[in-house]
Order: C-alpha cells, then sequence, then structure tokens
C-alpha cells in the first residue's frame, strides 16, 4: 500500500478509498487520516497534524478540506487538488446513484435501520479522532482547560464556534497554552 | 435530524413534478453552495438548511432532513454527498456537478492558499504558538458535537449503542486498528443489534 512511487498517486489511493469508509462523515475520519498521514506515510508530524486540523477548523467551507491541507504539504497544489477529490468523488458518486436508485425503489426501511445502526459507530470514531488530536495539542493543563472550556461553550450555549477558535488563537499567540 | 425519518426522495423532477416552485439553473447552483460553503465556519449544514429551505425555498424542511438522512447514512462528507444530490435532482448530472464545485471549489482555494502560507511561515513560533491554541479550542468543539450527538442515546439508554460507541472509540482512538478492519467487524454487528432491537420493541 506504501509502496506507491508517485506521491500523488498514494494520496489518491489513500484518500479515494478512506472516502468509501468515512461513516458519519469528515470529523470521524480524522483518526483515520491521522493514522495515514502520520504513522504510514510520514507525511506530516503529529505537530504539523493538529496545526493543519486547526487551520482547517478556521477556515470557511466542509470540513473535509483538511485533506486538501494534507495533500498540499505532500505535493503542492497538484497534491491538494488529487487529495480532495479523491476523498470527495467516490462518494459523491455513490450518492448520486443511491439517491436515484432510492427515488425508484421507495423502500425506505434499510435506510432508515442503517442509519440508526451507524450513528454509535460515527460518534466513537468522532471521539477518537478528538483524543487523538487532544494527544498532541494538549500538552499543558492550560490547554486541557481550554479545550473543556471550548467543549462546554459549545455543548452548552450558541455562541458561534468561530469566537471559541479565535479565542483560543489569542492565548496561544500570547504564550498561555 | 429525527432518526426514523425515511430518505425518500421528492418526486423526480424528469417526471414532471408540480411541487418544486423553483428550478434553479446551473449557475445559481453553484453560487448558492459557493455562498453557504463560505459562510460555514465550523461546518456548513446550518447555512445550507437556511439557503435551500428558508430562502430559496428549492425544498420543504421535510424533503430537506430527508435528503440529509441519506447523505447522512452514505460514507464521506456528509454536505459533500448532499450537494451532490441536491443538484442532480434538479438538473441531472451537470447540477450535481454544479453544486460539487460550488461547495468545494471556493474554499478549496482559500485553503490552498492556507496550506502555502503555512508551508512557508508554519516553523515561525508565534504561529506556531497560535494554531496550537487554535487546536485545542478545535478540539473541543469536536468533543462539543460528540456529547450532543451522544444525548438521544443516553435518553434512550441505548446500551448496546452506547457498548458499540465505546468499542469502536478503544479500537481506533486507543488501540489505533485500521478504519477498514474495525467496520468490517463493527457495521455488521451494529445492523444486526438495531434489527433485534427493532423486533424486540415491535413483539
Amino acid at each position: 500500500m506504501s509502496s506507491e512511487s508517485s506521491p500523488i498517486a498514494a494520496l489518491v489511493w489513500t484518500f479515494g478509498l478512506m472516502s468509501l469508509f468515512a461513516v458519519g462523515g469528515a470529523n470521524s475520519a480524522i483518526s483515520e487520516m491521522h493514522r495515514a498521514a502520520v504513522d504510514v506515510h510520514h507525511w506530516l508530524t503529529d505537530k504539523q497534524f493538529a496545526d493543519v486540523f486547526a487551520i482547517s477548523q478556521l477556515s470557511p467551507g466542509p470540513n473535509v478540506l483538511i485533506v486538501t491541507l494534507i495533500g498540499y504539504s505532500v505535493a503542492g497544489v497538484g497534491g491538494a487538488l488529487a487529495a480532495t477529490v479523491a476523498m470527495c468523488g467516490p462518494t459523491a458518486l455513490l450518492a448520486y446513484y443511491v439517491s436515484r436508485f432510492l427515488d425508484r425503489s421507495r423502500d425506505a426501511r434499510w435506510p432508515a435501520i442503517i442509519q440508526a445502526a451507524l450513528v454509535p459507530l460515527s460518534i466513537g470514531l468522532m471521539a477518537a479522532s478528538g483524543l487523538i488530536v487532544a494527544q498532541t495539542s494538549d500538552q499543558s493543563w492550560i490547554a486541557v482547560l481550554i479545550t473543556i472550556v471550548a467543549a462546554a461553550l459549545a455543548f452548552a450555549t450558541r455562541i458561534n464556534p468561530l469566537w471559541m477558535l479565535l479565542a483560543g488563537g489569542l492565548l496561544g499567540f500570547a504564550g498561555v497554552v | 435530524m429525527p432518526p426514523e425519518s425515511p430518505p425518500v426522495a421528492a418526486p423526480a423532477p424528469d417526471a414532471s413534478a408540480p411541487s418544486p416552485p423553483l428550478q434553479p439553473g446551473l449557475l445559481e447552483l453553484f453560487l448558492a453552495f459557493a455562498k453557504m460553503s463560505l459562510a460555514g465556519f465550523g461546518g456548513v449544514l446550518v447555512w445550507a438548511r437556511r439557503s435551500i429551505v428558508e430562502q430559496h425555498r428549492w425544498m420543504t424542511a421535510e424533503e430537506f432532513n430527508e435528503t440529509f438522512a441519506l447523505c447522512h447514512f452514505l460514507p464521506g462528507p456528509n454536505i459533500v454527498n448532499l450537494s451532490v444530490v441536491f443538484g442532480s435532482r434538479f438538473r441531472g448530472i451537470a447540477g450535481g456537478l454544479a453544486a460539487f464545485a460550488g461547495l468545494v471549489g471556493p474554499p478549496m482555494v482559500i485553503a490552498t492558499v492556507l496550506a502555502a502560507l503555512y508551508a512557508r511561515y508554519g516553523d515561525i513560533d508565534i504561529l506556531r504558538r497560535t494554531l496550537a491554541g487554535v487546536a485545542c479550542a478545535a478540539v473541543g468543539l469536536l468533543f462539543a458535537v460528540v456529547l450532543k450527538m451522544m444525548m438521544p442515546l443516553l435518553k434512550r439508554r441505548d446500551v448496546t449503542g452506547l457498548i458499540i460507541l465505546a468499542a469502536v472509540f478503544v479500537a481506533i482512538g486507543l488501540i489505533r486498528w485500521p478504519l477498514q478492519i474495525v467496520l468490517v467487524v463493527a457495521i455488521p454487528l451494529s445492523i444486526a443489534t438495531t434489527v433485534l432491537a427493532r423486533r424486540m420493541v415491535k413483539a
């Protein structure tokens, strides 16, 4: 798997396959992206992965664009494009055909059951993603505190999450973290 | 999103359906998805609903929920799936591509510029510290989503669901097994327990 000669081919293979296994969306797949990018292919260090995650959360658009950042760091603009298309393409094609099929068949029982069955899986994956990034980002007790406060505020209030990201960035800038 | 809602589609457009009041063109699809995508910091779904249901009235709230339910049960980025399914419902494959390009294209350009800046200046100490702070908060936001999604399971006292959740968390987060292997075991298991649980409720 890791023996591809071209880095672009490795990106396409890695994210194209991941696309079809990303149950619950991009945030669930972050743990697997970390495994592929840091542990398997050594495209990024732990710290770089946490940085890339932070940048992807700061920038507008769907969360999946973290793969654009990973792709860029592997192979520049071509890598960014290849990783993004590979991560979005297969599942988009699948969605297109499944929705057309359901339009015709109208048998709604199985999709509902599969969906209900996938909910606990995607929550578990998302929690694992959080843990994996936290192991890198939360190195001090203040860092842990920022994570807890951001989680509590986002859970209990309707404050725009962008403010929490900016506050975290300011604290980091000030050298508190 | 009601978990029971069947992802039955709205009447197909080619069947000369009378219900959708407006038929967006390709450029309109592209622009609408580009706008909601660029407005969507930390998640595009809220903006997608606002734009499609409230602003443009291209779908009713129920139709939107059903379409999103379908996109949620499929793998991959949900909102990307939504753009393709939504666009193709109105304008076929070209419509799907236009919505997809609007959703992913402009923010991808921004992400690429940010990646280039990071590659160039990522070693500067102040930037490293700042990003470290952002990452701490971003992880917190992720945990908040986890908590919000767990609440229905906790309220229902869905023990098997919580066990499966915990098992996946341990396998991926702590043991670090590959995703594919974990899912090949966990998906059939979870579907089987869901079917069993529903039969027991009915009986």
